[in-house]
């Protein structure tokens, strides 16, 4: 087994996941079956090359745009889609807990 | 006016012999999508204000004489995972059911600046994440060719839209296959263009080294002008590219005689399918037209989809990171906790395939994996590019097919991830190594089902790529 039902747990964790136990159960046989296949890159040997991190560079880009301060979306706008704005804010539950 | 069947220069004619009006076509396209709607469920939200709003500004420049733009009065579908300002943009997922985008992607912009009319919302897989659309929280598409079947994905309502007739046009992503294999499925082209060459911004990130905008229309010249018009440096993308963006249209001489084109043994030697034979005879087409056409090889195609599904999902997980429940409408209201409310939003909102790539993604990131599987990955994309580089030594267009089997029933393949995975072989390399890639229509199986072959150049050498799919098209496909 590649994965264990304990490491399927701990990267939901990770991930901010909430995973019924069906889910927990599915998804490690899904990622044993997956990571399984994808053991199959290690036939490679690839001492030596670089990592291809990005597909364009920036002679092709020219990344830098130039530094013109633009007013910034609305407060309104920005807020529109929160599932709990106020008072300018996104609000959200309690981080401390008492 | 037959929406149905028109093109570009059929809307350009019509209009100028003022067959029908800018408004009158809108109306038309709307009408005719809405009714088909309840047959492919491939709009999720239609725009009749946008888009009579904005016919009406081609009507009055046209009565002006002045120039309306390339796309003026073309009837248009925007895949749901590319931003509409005002216009709800749910990326197929249960979390963004009420969301509305304050603002359009540069693609839309452009688009609407060149006259063209948005008439709805596309279908897609969540987050554009699938092969076959059955992925989308509001219900797979149909395929219009063949209603019981999946019209490919993740772009399938896009591709549905064309097909069936309602859009003349329509703007696709492509992460790994998800423009060309549901083109392929449906009978039209589709275009994913060289990576930067359209700004991503206001495409919801799935993963962004591999993300890209493209077209999918009903020819070749369709799909060039949609792109030529969508192309070019957008300051608001830092990967987008400065190359200049060519006239592609004028490019289309019909006269390939003498182009060098690869046809990868990797890419053949399983189709052993009606597909395989429709490519042969496609590729006897080429033949026929004066290619130089050879075998090549390309030997780090079968590590493509290990390659791809490491690096695609660990950027996913990173992107969809930002659907916790604070900025983007939906909440669970089942938390007490900060940290359970993150959890929980995720835990309800995503769908299963978002949750196995977050999965697979979070873990080959994660501490003690990084160096065993991203790294390995992006030294494995490395050879990929480096095969086609090599290739394009001595090759100008490499021909492959699109996907292994043309349109699968619905259903068929829901319950094998790995399998879904691994139909994406011929798509994916395109992505990894950056480069354009399409589909053109080549023929369709004896049961009716459309097959596209797949044609891959350079970076930035689109025009290639066009003038190679316009001759094809022109000569009517396979032979």
């Amino acid at each position: 087994m590649k994965i264990t039902e304990q490491e399927v747990r701990y990267v939901a964790a990770l991930a901010n996941l909430a995973l019924s136990d069906d889910e927990v159960k599915k998804f490690e046989a899904d990622l044993d079956q997956i990571l399984t296949h994808i053991d199959k890159l290690n036939e490679l040997d690839t001492s030596g090359v670089e990592p291809m991190a990005r597909v364009l560079y920036e002679a092709q880009t020219g990344t830098l745009r130039e530094d013109i301060p633009v007013p910034p979306l609305p407060e309104a706008e920005a807020l529109a889609n929160a599932p709990q704005p106020g008072a300018g804010y996104f609000k959200v539950p309690k981080v401390i807990e008492r | 006016m037959n929406v149905a069947s028109l093109t570009i220069e059929g809307v350009r004619r019509g209009l100028h012999a003022r067959d029908f009006s800018a408004v009158e076509l809108a109306q038309a396209a709307l009408h005719f999508a809405q009714a088909e709607n309840s047959k492919t469920n491939a709009f999720l939200t239609f725009s009749e204000e946008r888009a009579i709003t904005a016919a009406k500004a081609v009507d009055e420049k046209l009565a002006r004489g002045e120039d309306a733009g390339l796309l003026a009065g073309v009837p248009l579908a925007i895949k749901d995972v590319i931003l509409t300002r005002g216009l709800t943009t749910t990326c197929g997922s249960r979390l963004l059911e009420h969301y509305i985008p304050p603002y359009d992607a540069t693609a839309v912009v452009r688009v609407e600046q060149a006259g063209g009319i948005i008439i709805g919302k596309t279908n897609c897989d969540e987050f554009a994440m699938g092969s076959s659309n059955e992925n989308s929280a509001y219900g797979p598409v149909r395929n219009p060719v063949a209603p019981g079947r999946v019209p490919g994905g993740s772009s399938g309502g896009s591709a549905a839209a064309v097909a069936q007739g309602a859009a003349v046009a329509a703007l696709g992503s492509d992460t790994g296959g998800s423009i060309r294999q549901p083109a392929s499925f449906c009978g039209v082209v589709g275009v994913t263009p060289t990576y930067g060459r359209v700004s991503r911004y206001g495409l919801a990130a799935f993963a962004s080294s591999l993300d890209h905008i493209g077209p999918l229309a009903r020819n070749v010249a369709d799909a060039a002008a949609v792109l030529r018009v969508i192309a070019g440096r957008d300051p608001a993308d830092s990967t987008s590219a400065n190359a200049p963006v060519p006239d592609y249209a004028a490019c289309f001489d019909r006269n390939v005689r003498g182009l060098k084109v690869g046809l990868p043994r990797e890419y053949i030697k399983d189709l052993t399918s009606e597909t395989g034979d429709l490519l042969a005879r496609g590729v006897a087409t080429l033949k026929t037209l004066g290619c130089d056409v050879r075998e090549i090889s390309l030997p780090a195609t079968d590590y493509a989809v290990a390659t791809y599904y490491i690096i695609a999902t660990a950027e996913a997980s990173s992107n969809l990171a930002r659907y916790d429940g604070v900025r983007y409408t939906f909440r669970s209201n089942q938390s007490r906790t900060l940290s359970e409310m993150y959890r929980n939003t995720r835990g309800e909102g995503f769908g299963v395939e978002c949750k196995r790539r977050i999965m697979l993604g979070t873990y080959v990131l994660s501490a003690g994996y990084y160096d065993a599987y991203y790294l390995k990955a992006q030294k494995v994309r490395a050879l990929i590019a480096r095969d086609f580089a090599q290739a394009f030594e001595t090759v100008d267009a490499i021909v492959t097919p699109v996907s292994p089997f043309p349109a699968f029933r619905l259903g068929e393949k829901v319950d094998d991830p790995l399998a879904m995975y691994l139909s994406d072989i011929y798509t994916i390399t395109g992505d990894l190594a950056g480069i354009p890639c399409m589909s053109v229509p080549c023929g369709t199986t004896t049961e009716g089902l459309p097959v596209g072959m797949q044609i891959l150049t350079r970076h930035f050498d689109e025009t290639t790529m066009f003038r190679l799919a316009d001759a094809f098209e022109t000569a009517g496909g396979p032979d």
